[in-house]
């Protein structure tokens, strides 16, 4: 039974992982929370959803369809939203970024976009069951959602750390004038980690349509939150502390729920978020900086 | 007893040792320069005397109290007031509730009796608003007293971020780069100023700057900084032949 | 001091006025039942607007939690109320001391935080609220809780005017000073002597209360109580109208209030999309004009003879042209 609850828990912690990678990233490059990550999520599963059921798409192209559109959808918000904004003070950036968020889910409901309903995932692959012990078991779909997840973060992890982009990407984060300074296209970077953040919040919107099957237009305000808890927890900023504190959320929110409440569980995970916040602010492998007067 | 006593301060920040066995004295009325290239620790220097940073290891005595690493508002509360080198005036807030800050933390009535508009709040933001004045006057800033700060020159910010520190009735006055962008004119005139407020108010002065003509034609004694370190300490003739600080600022002689 | 206390009786006199007249229209229906209970909404709403703005923007702490101080002030009196079968204003009172305790809990460990981190944690405490209600047997939990329509038109009027004035007097103290110079520069602020802590628990704790008291209003008001009336869409709201009316002013955030709580009601055919022109308004204030409506400006007098002075200053220059 518990081996069953990890499993669910690592793959719930999955999906966290691959949001909280986007707002780990833009929080390190603009040191803005954005709000609307969980709704680019949103965006991504429903993309899928169309190109499954109405261009009749296999599992994989429609993952690459949704991943590019999220895409497009992050880098269109930051030139329209966050940009103009980029050096204003802190505060209507988050009202920005609000206004974004709520416009997102609320046009997505809308009956001339997706529509208020809870939508359903066909079939497209088939949902296999592996016994792994008598009381445990994995399904396919859940293999998938793990092996996604590991090579969309090792193509991330290449990018990051072999490319020229990914050099560009870390120095920006660590002092952007600098990094203006060497030639680098600030703007261009900016875009860049807003759509590789982007594509992999779709990406998870898909895999969650693939394996949990119903999707709709308000499902990306809580895993949005949890995400960024997520990203909290292992450290803000710190690309490994995201994923590793998706799938620690993933694992906490999953036994909380089988072992001690099914209805406090949302109250211990944002405990959870304010505990770390109060006593380690940077999370788990976050670094302090000080602040110059 | 000397007014302050700085104590072999030293800060690291991670493996970085930005100010290495600072030690000051200073007594009343006193009138002190800290000078050093860029970078040497000055700021860093204040910010520990004002509570920003706490330092590594090394004590602060202020009029007999230690005051090491408390927080800033509350060396304020013990008379230690200070100026910014990159000013930091409430943009937002008049000249003159620039200046009423720093009586705020002196307010002799309640909320309670904000509220409900009992004759105290009357009488006491009266008070208030005379003395900031007078501090205004002295500043030349009265007649600007309902202007938005951010609306100021240059020149007369500078001169409020002095008039603001100086409301919070000091009895230390640190000032940071006070004359940094003014024109000679207007150095002279602050030179006067500085001189003027250490007279009239009887308070000590420790100021950091780069314009040496302020420097040597005000302060008494000059204290040079470089790398964190004290490299002299003198009157400003003494300092002005040091070879050290000579090299210090222009490099080694070849 | 003397002006003032002028200022003060006019200003009495006045109100009183306004009162009757609305009170008489309500009671000939020359405002209708249906129109009276969108008025007394605004008064909630400013309610909970101008102690939202004391803390966002007079102090400048972003807080995203403030609907669950209204859900505790609104429990807590219905709880007075019927349980207890106490009085009316017993149990707002009541309402608004345990939301503003309850503040001032969650306020001294979270407002050592900065910025995003604060926002975030306080949204988070707001689901927190909820959640907990949400499980708690005796209030009756997710189905909700049944609260005698005791709010009438008198009450609220009482109210809002009572809430605009003492957070008027407190910005206008050095208390209100010391907030805003805060919110202007913190470090700053610290260094003349501020304890800037102090002063962002203190702003937080009365804002919480004065939620409570509109909580209160409100449970009364709605005559049935369920804990997701007062989640982060109600926050959202809230925030949209200090900020669309100005952090910073007190009379902005009256004005958007009122147009915001109206508009859903007064704009049936528009109230559908009300949940996508807010957002779009945020998007738009924040991008070009995001000092909102009124800025740091107040409505007073002087500033309507300035304003007026201006439009015959414009006139006067055409003819000359002309």
């Amino acid at each position: 039974m518990l081996l069953q609850q990890v499993i669910n828990g690592l793959a719930q912690g999955s999906v966290y992982a691959l949001i909280a990678i986007g707002y780990t990233m833009v929080y390190g490059i603009i040191g803005l929370i954005n709000f609307a990550h969980g709704d680019v999520y949103m965006v991504g599963a429903f993309l899928g959803f169309y190109a499954v059921n109405i261009l009749h798409l296999p599992f994989f192209p429609a993952l690459f369809i949704a991943m590019v559109g999220s895409a497009l959808l992050g880098v269109i918000i930051e030139k329209i939203a966050y940009k103009p904004l980029r050096n204003a003070p802190k505060i209507n950036l988050l009202v920005m970024a609000i206004g974004v968020s709520i416009l997102l889910e609320n046009g997505a409901r809308d009956n001339h976009i997706f529509g208020p309903d809870f939508k359903a995932y066909p079939a497209i692959i088939k949902e296999i069951r592996y016994a792994i012990t008598s009381k445990a078991s994995i399904t396919n779909l859940q293999i998938i959602l793990f092996v996604v997840s590991i090579i969309l973060v090792l193509i991330l992890q290449y990018i990051v750390f072999w490319t020229k982009t990914g050099k560009a990407m870390r120095a920006t984060s660590y002092d952007k004038d600098a990094a203006l300074l060497m030639g680098i296209n600030i703007n261009n970077i900016i875009s860049v980690t807003f759509a590789i953040g982007s594509a992999l919040a779709g990406a998870a919107g898909v895999l969650v349509g693939l394996v949990y099957t119903t999707i709709n237009p308000y499902m990306g305000i809580m895993p949005g939150l949890k995400a960024f808890v997520a990203a909290v927890l292992g450290g803000i900023g710190v690309l490994p502390g995201a994923m590793i504190g998706g799938l620690l959320l993933g694992l906490v929110e999953t036994l909380t729920k089988a072992y001690i409440s099914t209805s406090l569980y949302d109250t211990v995970v944002f405990g959870l978020l304010i505990l770390v916040l109060l006593v380690k602010p940077t999370g788990l492998l976050g670094k302090k900086t000080n602040v110059k007067v | 007893m000397p007014l302050l006593k700085a104590n072999n301060l030293t800060i690291k920040f991670g493996g970085l040792v930005a100010v290495s066995d600072f030690t000051l004295n200073m007594g009343d009325n006193d009138l002190y320069g800290l000078i050093g290239p860029n970078g040497a620790g000055k700021t860093t220097i204040f910010n520990m005397l004002t509570g920003v940073y706490s330092p590594t290891s090394g004590d602060i005595v202020f009029s007999g109290e230690n005051i090491t690493g408390i927080k800033p508002y509350e060396i304020t509360k013990k008379k230690i007031a200070r100026t910014f080198q990159n000013i930091r005036l409430f943009k937002q807030l008049s000249v003159l509730d620039n200046v009423k800050i720093s009586f705020d933390y002196q307010t002799k009535y309640t909320l309670a009796e904000a509220i409900l508009k009992l004759p105290r709040y009357f009488e006491q933001e009266a008070k208030i608003a005379e003395e900031a004045m007078e501090i205004l006057k002295i500043f030349d800033l009265q007649d600007k007293a309902e202007e938005f700060s951010e609306n100021l020159p240059y020149g007369e910010q500078r001169r409020l971020e002095i008039a603001r520190a100086l409301a919070a009735r000091p009895k230390l006055l640190l000032l940071d780069e006070p004359a940094a962008g003014m024109n000679p004119q207007e150095t002279q005139e602050l030179m006067a100023l500085i001189r003027f407020i250490r007279k009239e108010f009887n308070i000590s002065i420790l100021l950091i700057e780069h314009d040496m003509r302020l420097v040597m034609g005000v302060c008494e004694r000059i204290i040079v900084v470089d790398y964190g370190k004290i490299i002299a300490e003198g009157t400003p003739d003494e300092i002005k032949k040091n070879p050290k600080v000579i090299e210090a600022y222009l490099g080694e002689e070849n | 001091m003397k002006k003032f206390y002028v200022k003060l009786l006019i200003g009495i006199l006045i109100f009183t006025l306004i009162f009757l007249v609305l009170n008489y229209f309500m009671d000939t229906d020359v405002i209708n039942p249906y129109k009276a209970r969108i008025i007394m909404l605004i008064g909630i709403n400013i309610i909970l607007g101008v102690s939202l703005n004391l803390v966002l923007g007079f102090t400048g702490q972003l807080t995203l939690g403030h609907a669950g101080f209204m859900a505790i002030g609104a429990y807590a009196a219905a709880v007075v109320s019927v349980k207890l079968q106490a009085p009316f204003l017993v149990a707002l009172i009541a309402g608004g001391v345990a939301s503003g305790f309850i503040g001032m809990l969650i306020g001294l460990p979270v407002l050592k935080l900065k910025g995003d981190y604060l926002a975030i944690t306080t949204l988070a405490f707001g689901q927190i609220i909820l959640n907990v209600i949400n499980n708690i047997e005796f209030i009756g939990g997710p189905r909700g809780f049944s609260v005698p329509p005791k709010t009438t038109f008198i009450w609220v009027f009482v109210f809002t005017i009572l809430s605009y004035f003492i957070i008027n007097s407190i910005i206008k103290s050095s208390h209100g000073r010391a907030m805003v110079s805060i919110r202007e520069d913190e470090i700053a602020a610290e260094a003349m002597g501020i304890n800037a802590f102090k002063y962002k628990v203190m702003a937080f704790t009365i804002a919480s209360f004065f939620a409570g008291i509109a909580g209160g209003l409100f449970a009364h008001f709605q005559g049935y109580i369920t804990p997701n009336i007062f989640d982060f869409m109600k926050s959202v709201d809230i925030v949209t109208s200090v900020v669309l009316g100005g952090m910073g002013s007190l009379s902005g955030t009256v004005i958007a209030t009122t147009v915001i709580t109206y508009l859903p009601e007064g704009l049936r055919s528009l109230s559908e999309y009300r949940m996508i022109i807010y957002p779009i308004l945020l998007i738009i204030m924040m991008r070009f004009r995001p000092k909102g409506l009124m800025g740091t400006n107040e409505i007073s007098f002087k500033g309507i003879q300035k304003f007026y002075k201006k439009l015959k200053g414009k006139g006067g220059k055409n003819n000359a042209a002309a």
